[in-house]
């Protein structure tokens, strides 16, 4: 049975206790115009079906359930996701996905700038654009994009993998391009089958960290000095 | 030596420290990074007197009447709101930066005397949670082991702006301290020299962190309360940003502020002292008529139960605390003088918190250091030293006349210094002269 909420009659705050309440079921929700934190801190295995666009955190920490967006997002669509899906069919603002743990998300149009930013091991899908900053300081998981990505893609990135089918307006500080080995094609294919995109694997490239800017590289001149006194004297 | 000859003269300008530093930076090339707090001459609270009763007020009994510690945070949303017993709470310090056994000490010593301890950069372990009673979840821009398990487990949030030691700059946490357990917890490779995000990834103003925080609300359905902690650089412009975001307790953490590892030139160089910005939040908190209804946490270089008195004389509900409470822990002890003076320093003085090697166990993942520090030991010195500073509070209070430690205000103040007159905005002692606000003597 399917449990309809109507966001033009009933307040974010009584649907949200009713999903955190609820262990299993489906759910479907009308007229969100744009509320924020619809179906955020979901916890349980249910279906979550929103008719519309969202605005700011939409399934924000989410664990478990499926959430299917019929509509756009605003800043932070599944933030902090942990396990579950998340698919929307149109566009996602700024910082969707930012640091998920875990977890699908797929964005059928394009995301805004800082998608996936310091993502901790969600897979993010999107079948369009990514905007700047995508990416940055990520992690770990895979982020594959179907379209092109804007400026300073991958930023201060740590073991993420990031994968591009488009064109790269340009990587940023420690990101490079890295050869695509079987394991990322086989993984590549897995993440485009889960997300519904259609796609061939081998026309995406694969971005990553040089793992230059891991360390503190410190001169030591003073040992250079002496172990050269020494190797004279 | 002739009686012409001058004595060896120090530089003002290039003291012994300046010019061993410009060394190690010509060395090394990297800047340094270090732990405590600042470390040079600052205003401090030391600077204010209380006057006590007199002639014109009456003092209450120091041992018998009543002078209440207790506070509450969060009545106005939150469902459980935190339940103080008394004004001094223990600061967010990481997992990560301090060992197992220096949580579960911390947690131990607050709990004992009905007070909160604060998760922090890292995330939330399950031995601290255990052991306070009050848990403070830090929210912090590298979201480093948000677990929304976690969140709901918390008895409050606290949303991390910045930090004293570092206004407008990110955590950081040195390589030899990144052990199997500390990278599984934030997702990050072993032994890197980890930089936490210095700005949060999904909110960038006021306007968004008022959303950010009904999210956090939405999902703990409401229950606890949510606090913001702001390093203090523009005290008055970030309280009144931080109530319009919807805090239930603002924590200003001013320049004096320990760290676990930061810049020394942040930790010396930027923010303004805890005396300059308890008054500047409170003025903010009353020009919008929300004083003691959002609440005031003022932290920074607390160190006594004076320091604490005139905290909250000055305006604020609470003050936490990080150094004290790990050198009530062991912290540089004189005991473990050999090992400091092996480490190229001395007890009193020893401020690498970032390496990982404190004989005291404390600010350090090696598990034979940590095991040195017993947990229900420590905790009782710190239960104790939470003690003093209470009673010592309490006592000040007392003289000047207050059933609780709440009423002291500025009244009951007077500066030392013009500086401490102007920053306080209390009388220079002696004097009905505030600086920049009166031209009476
Ligand atoms: C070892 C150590 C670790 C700290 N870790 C954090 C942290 O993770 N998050 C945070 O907001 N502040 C952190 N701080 C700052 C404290 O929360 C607090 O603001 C500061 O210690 C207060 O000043 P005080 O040390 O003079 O009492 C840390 C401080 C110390 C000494």
């Amino acid at each position: 049975m399917t449990a309809t909420f109507d966001l033009a009659s009933s307040s974010v705050r009584d649907l949200n206790q009713a999903l955190h309440d609820a262990d299993r079921g489906s759910f479907h929700i009308a007229n969100p115009r744009g509320a924020h934190a619809v179906a955020a801190g979901i916890t349980s295995e249910i279906a979550v079906q929103i008719d519309g666009s969202v605005g700011y955190y939409c399934a924000g920490m989410h664990q478990r359930g499926a959430v299917h967006i019929y509509g756009n997002a605003g800043t932070g669509l599944a933030e902090n996701i942990m396990s579950g899906s998340v698919h929307i069919t149109g566009n996602a603002t700024m910082s969707a996905g930012a640091t998920g743990h875990g977890g699908l998300l797929v964005i059928e149009g394009n995301a805004g700038a800082r998608c996936g930013i310091s993502m901790k091991g969600v897979d993010i899908v999107v079948g369009g654009h990514v905007g700047h900053m995508t990416a940055f300081m990520a992690q770990a998981g895979d982020l594959v994009v179907l379209g092109d990505a804007a400026e300073d893609l991958g930023d201060s990135i740590y073991e993420a993998r990031l994968f591009v089918r488009g064109d790269v307006a340009s990587l940023g500080a420690d990101c490079v391009e890295k050869e695509m080995r079987p394991e990322h094609t086989e993984r590549l294919t897995q993440l485009l089958e889960a997300s519904g995109l259609d796609a061939s694997p081998a026309d995406f490239a694969r971005y990553g960290s040089a793992r230059e800017l891991y360390n503190f590289h410190p001169d030591d001149i003073d040992a250079e000095v002496a172990a050269a006194k020494g190797a004279t004297s | 030596m002739t009686s012409h000859q001058w004595a060896l003269r120090e530089s003002y300008t290039f003291d012994r420290n300046v010019i061993a530093e410009i060394r190690r930076a010509a060395n090394t090339g990297v800047y340094r990074i270090r732990g405590f707090g600042a470390k040079r001459v600052l205003p401090t609270l030391d600077d204010l007197v209380f006057l006590g009763a007199s002639m014109s007020r009456y003092p209450l009994e120091g041992y018998r009447e009543a002078c209440a510690t207790d506070v509450i945070i969060g009545e106005r949303t939150a469902e459980n709101p935190v339940k103080l017993d008394i004004p001094i709470t223990i600061a967010g310090m990481s997992f990560g930066s301090l060992s197992a056994e220096a949580k579960e000490a911390l947690g131990r010593g607050a709990s004992s005397v009905g007070t909160s301890t604060t998760t922090g950069d890292g995330g939330m372990t399950q031995e601290e949670r255990g052991h306070s009673s009050i848990l403070v979840y830090q929210y912090l821009p590298s979201r480093y082991g948000m677990n929304p398990d976690d969140l709901r487990q918390a008895d409050a949030i606290e949303v991390v702006v910045g930090q004293g030691a570092k206004p407008g700059g990110g955590g950081m946490l040195l390589g030899q301290k990144i052990t199997e357990r500390v990278a599984g917890m934030r997702t990050l490779p072993e032994g890197i020299d980890q930089r936490s995000a210095s700005r949060h990834p999904d909110w960038t103003g006021p306007d968004d962190l008022e959303i950010k925080i009904t999210q956090l609300r939405e999902v703990v359905d409401w229950k606890v309360p949510v606090y913001i902690k702001i390093g203090a650089a523009r005290p008055y412009y970030d309280t009144t940003l931080a109530v319009k975001a919807g805090a239930d307790a603002i924590v200003v953490d001013g320049m004096q502020g320990g760290t676990a590892a930061t810049q020394d030139v942040f930790i010396e160089h930027v923010g303004i002292p805890t005396i300059a910005a308890i008054p500047e939040a409170v003025r903010a908190l009353e020009d919008l008529g929300m004083h003691r209804d959002v609440k005031l946490i003022a932290a920074g270089g607390i160190r006594s139960g004076a320091d604490v008195a005139k905290a909250l004389a000055l305006g604020a509900d609470v003050v936490s605390i990080g150094t004290a409470a790990l050198i009530a822990i062991g912290d540089n002890s004189p005991e473990r003088e050999d090992e400091y003076r092996e480490l190229g320093s001395s007890a009193g003085y020893w401020e690498d918190y970032q390496d990982g090697t404190d004989p005291a166990g404390i600010t350090t993942q090696d598990p034979e250091l940590s095991a040195r520090l017993d947990p229900v030991i420590a905790g009782r010195r710190l239960a104790n030293y939470l003690q003093v500073l209470t009673l010592e509070a309490q006592t000040l209070a007392r003289a000047c006349g207050k059933s609780h430690v709440h009423n002291l205000d500025t009244e009951d103040l007077a500066a030392l210094t013009v500086e401490a007159a102007a920053m306080a905005g209390v009388p220079l002692a002696g004097t009905s002269w505030v600086p920049g606000r009166s031209d009476r003597y």
